[in-house]
């Protein structure tokens, strides 16, 4: 089993704040990893790392074999990391066909010139990116919503939206943070299908963050725990829910024990 | 009546990504255009045309600067500064080489694009009001230097005659030529931006403007797209200079001083940030108000005051008119008169029967 994704080692501090430390992760292809652990266990600045936002103060971010640690965020993005947001971070004054047009971003290559020109390479170009955006549509099932802005959609739709966003880059990793965080119970089955279905039919990579045990219980095939930004336990979802370890953080300890 | 979109099916994605997908709006555009082309030039008095020419003038520097404030949500107070940089390039080229226009002008667009994405830089650190600030100080440097080194700017006056531009043996002289050789460049300067906008470096621009953490992530290089707003922007900016310095036959940097800027900034904001259509209205607003305000005094002015108050009023008047219909569209319209005129128009997409 060779590692899609090889984190070793890595430590991220703000501050005095010691968000990661010495935390080392292997990610195999077409798996699905969920990452759990209390508020401020680190979570969300892992996902950071691999994507390049913040770089971390020591260790070591693989892709493939190749060393992305010290890459731009729109370099890990180019090599197929693709990510959504705790918050919604769609464009919302733009469409939802346009925020999905967006996620193409990478894989187009109309420079200033041939857009100004359109008629032509550019058009060509669009014409053949929006069959994918459309395979994505149909996917999510919000073909209804093409030309709606973002902005005005409810929020569970804006999680389906950046979903697609994150889909339509073609990610070979996609990295989910809490993308059922605020949804009633329909939503998030509906956001747990899709996540299944991405990863069946494209055998995508997701990482992903969820404080929904249920959910992540449900759809991970391993999780890892954090806390305090340490690695406590990882393995099956029933190996990780047993292990007194990962009750500890979660619960405290038991004045008995 | 007008029942725009219905039976309005679009069978291909070229048909339903056509800038004009509505029959009806394609037949609009028509009409504007044989309007332009074949009416107006025609019709009315020079001294008209010579009116509808600033616009032209003013609506591809507004154009410009809408690229970058109002779609990728840069702000540049140095836009008055890149159009004087496009404008005594031209005119060096015109007079020192003798070269035509149509090699002058694209240079001095070009020189206007690398001034301006080199005082765009900040942008990469700093947002809002302190990037303003910044392009701020670019406007008041490029107006000292072209003010102080007469290698620039030409001697004492600070100010170089131009040769009339001629396309081939012909010489561009009248205001009806000039409206003809205006014309191209504002057709030219509004297709492109509307197909700029439209695809994917526009695209760009607006992610960049919605949310730019999300855009980098997105995968898009922050840095380089930034640079390259100011440096479109900039471009049309120098083009808008070289235009004004055709037209008036000198290039002088009283034209382009920082009430310039604030002046194309006034249009963007009054026309709509991040429209097309807006930056054109604005354009025609803020060139004509003064003229308007100015025929408005000497018809009616004179019933309450003295002519030489009314003279004196003029001026001042602009000024205070000016300022107060900013005040009075940040505060009621914020998105500007393109929006009223979206707001015209959807009420009559299902007009008689809104139900």
């Amino acid at each position: 089993m060779s590692a899609q994704l090889e984190i070793r080692d890595v430590s991220k501090a703000f501050g005095g704040v010691q968000a990661v430390a010495r935390l080392s992760l292997e990610v195999p292809p077409g798996e699905i990893l969920s990452v759990i652990g209390p508020n401020g266990a680190g979570k969300t600045t892992l996902l950071n790392m691999i994507n390049g936002f913040y770089h971390p103060d020591r260790g070591r971010i693989a892709l493939e074999g190749a060393d992305i640690t010290r890459h731009r965020p729109s370099q890990i993005a180019e090599l197929g990391v693709a990510r959504t947001f705790q918050n919604i971070a769609l464009f919302k004054g733009m469409t939802v066909l346009d925020n999905l047009m967006l996620g193409r971003h990478v894989h187009m290559k109309s420079g200033v010139l041939a857009s100004f020109a359109y008629w032509g390479l550019a058009q060509k170009e669009e014409v053949a990116h929006r069959r994918r955006v459309e395979d994505i549509i149909d996917f999510l099932k919000i073909q209804d919503l093409r030309r709606r802005p973002t902005g005005s959609l409810p929020y569970g739709l804006q999680k389906r939206v950046e979903l697609g966003r994150a889909l339509a880059l073609d990610p070979k990793i996609l990295l989910l943070d809490e993308p059922m965080g605020g949804m009633n119970q329909e939503e998030k089955e509906d956001m747990a299908r899709f996540i299944l279905d991405v990863n069946e039919e494209w055998g995508t990579t997701t990482i992903l963050i969820e404080h929904d045990m249920g959910v992540v219980m449900d759809i991970s095939d391993r999780v890892t725990v954090l806390d305090m930004g340490q690695k406590i336990s990882s393995g099956s979802p029933d190996e990780v829910r047993s292990d007194p370890r990962v009750i500890k953080a979660y619960l405290g300890e038991s004045r008995r024990a | 009546m007008i029942h725009r979109e219905c039976g309005v099916l679009k069978t291909t994605y070229e048909a339903d990504m056509a800038l004009y997908p509505l029959p009806i709006a394609r037949r609009a555009v028509g009409a504007v255009a044989a309007l332009f082309f074949l009416v107006l030039p025609f019709s009315v008095h020079e001294y008209y045309l010579s009116i509808v020419n600033l616009v032209s003038i003013a609506v591809v520097g507004a154009l410009g600067l809408n690229i970058l404030v109002g779609y990728t949500g840069q702000i540049s107070i140095g836009h008055g500064a890149f159009m004087s940089v496009g404008a005594y390039t031209a005119a060096n080229f015109a007079t020192r080489l003798h070269w035509p226009f149509w090699l002058s002008l694209p240079l001095g667009g070009l020189m206007a694009a690398l001034v301006g994405a080199v005082v765009g830089i900040p942008s990469l650190r700093i947002k809002g009001l302190y990037l303003a600030i910044a392009t701020l100080a670019g406007q008041l440097i490029i107006e000292w230097t072209i003010n102080h080194v007469t290698w620039i700017s030409g001697g004492v006056q600070a100010s170089i005659e131009v040769p009339r531009p001629r396309l081939g043996g012909f010489e561009i002289a009248s205001q009806r030529e000039m409206y003809f050789f205006l014309l191209i460049f504002v057709v030219v300067a509004i297709t492109g931006t509307l197909n700029l906008v439209r695809s994917r470096v526009g695209r760009a621009f607006v992610a960049i403007r919605d949310h730019d953490i999300a855009a980098e992530l997105t995968g898009i290089n922050i840095f380089r797209y930034k640079l390259t707003a100011f440096a479109i922007s900039s471009f049309y900016a120098g083009i808008t200079g070289v235009l004004y310095t055709y037209y008036l036959g000198i290039a002088n940097y009283e034209q382009f001083q920082i009430v310039t800027s604030i002046d194309y900034l006034a249009m963007i904001i009054i026309g709509g940030l991040g429209s097309v259509l807006g930056s054109i209205f604005g354009a025609i607003f803020v060139t004509l108000l003064p003229i308007l305000i100015r025929y408005a005094m000497e018809a009616f002015g004179g019933l309450v005051l003295s002519p030489q108050a009314v003279l004196n009023t003029i001026p001042n008047l602009r000024l205070i008119l000016f300022g107060a219909l900013i005040v009075f569209f940040l505060v009621v319209e914020p998105e500007g008169l393109n929006r009223l005129w979206r707001n015209i128009r959807n009420y009559f997409r299902l007009w008689p029967f809104a139900y």
